[in-house]
């Protein structure tokens, strides 16, 4: 599978990180070079620092080619933004979209974005650990 | 009518200005603390503090009686959201967004904002006009008809110069609306008028023919 990754944060540079040793072709952006020290020293992907929300960036990280696109940044809009780009302007077939904000992720799931909020799913996650 | 326009910075404040002076009930929302300092200091108790994109904030501003919802931060992305959760959560009829990147447009329209300004296109066709190789501005679309207003301007050494209008050839659905000539100011474009160097026309047209437009005026 080809995999374009949005955000080399922790969640990001793990993601890449496992479905690298997977056999799958992993592109991961960045707009900070330095975040790519998060990748694991065996990481055979690729690396561009670049802005998942800007046409040419994503070009260069062969978006036309990706069968599923992950956006991971720290900001829910930017996330957003992107995903949409992806998947109104690119046509990839799975896109993935981080948000934290509950409210926003209700909507956008609505309409039609593949959403994880984990905001959610720890708190739901941590209810069931304290038994709540 | 009841605009909320999310953003306080230089446009917000400007924007929010002209609108209250047009007699418009306004409402700016922005999260800074000292932008909303400056804004109120002058415009008095029409900011909100809080983030335009959340729908709890937007819920507080009453957006669901909003006839239109303005977003004029300095992030693209934040504008886009703030748009899509009036136009989905509250059904605010009109929705504007700005934005910075010129390739971003296309994604604006296609999810429904009902029209964008970009910053940067705006400046650097101001600039372009400037330069000696770039004769032809994009000024306005004109909503629902597919066609453009630009202004073209005439080189000193196009052939065009002591031409009359009747005799220029231009292209399908392309007008010429006004010829504004220095020292002189607006001409209206009687057949009979002759072009001059440095002449400013402003013209319609489709903005597939807007480079058949400019050959036929600044005449290669």
């Amino acid at each position: 599978m080809n995999v374009v990754i949005m955000g080399c944060g922790r969640v990001g540079a793990m993601l890449a990180g496992l479905m690298d040793s997977q056999g799958h072709q992993v592109t991961i952006l960045d707009v900070d070079a330095y975040s790519f020290r998060r990748l694991p020293s065996n990481f055979g992907g690729k690396a561009l620092v670049g802005n998942a929300t800007d046409h040419d960036t994503l070009k260069k990280a062969g978006i036309e080619k990706a069968d599923v696109f992950v956006a991971v940044t720290q900001g829910d809009n930017r996330n957003v933004m992107a995903t949409q780009i992806v998947k109104h302007i690119f046509n990839v077939p799975r896109v993935v979209c981080r948000i934290y904000d509950p409210i926003r992720e209700e909507m956008y799931r609505e309409l039609g974005l593949e959403t994880i909020s984990p905001t959610r799913m720890g708190a739901e996650r941590l209810l069931q650990v304290i038994g709540g | 009518m009841y605009t909320i326009i999310v953003g306080g910075g230089d446009v917000g404040h400007y924007l929010a200005r002209i609108l209250l002076g047009e007699g418009h009930e306004i409402l700016v929302i922005e999260k800074d603390s000292r932008q909303i300092d400056l804004v109120s200091e002058e415009l008095g108790d029409v900011v909100m503090r809080g983030d335009g994109c959340e729908a709890r904030v937007l819920e507080e501003a009453g957006t669901a009686r909003a006839a239109m919802l303005i977003a004029v931060t300095g992030h693209d992305e934040d504008n886009l959201v703030a748009c899509q959760v009036a136009k989905h959560k509250f059904n605010v009829p009109q929705t504007i967004a700005r934005i910075k990147n010129p390739t971003h447009k296309a994604l604006f329209e296609k999810l429904g904002i009902d029209a964008t300004v970009c910053s940067t296109e705006l400046i650097l066709a101001r600039i372009g006009f400037e330069l000696p190789s770039h004769p032809i501005v994009p000024l306005i679309k004109l909503r629902g008809q597919g066609l453009e207003v630009v202004e073209v301007k005439i080189p000193a050494k196009s052939k065009m110069v002591g031409t009359d209008i009747a005799s220029i050839q231009l292209p399908e659905r392309s007008r010429i609306a006004l010829i504004i000539r220095k020292d002189k100011g607006p001409l209206i474009p009687f057949p009979d008028i002759v072009i001059a160097a440095e002449d400013e026309i402003v013209a319609v047209a489709e903005p597939g023919s807007q480079e058949k437009l400019r050959d036929a005026l600044a005449g290669k």
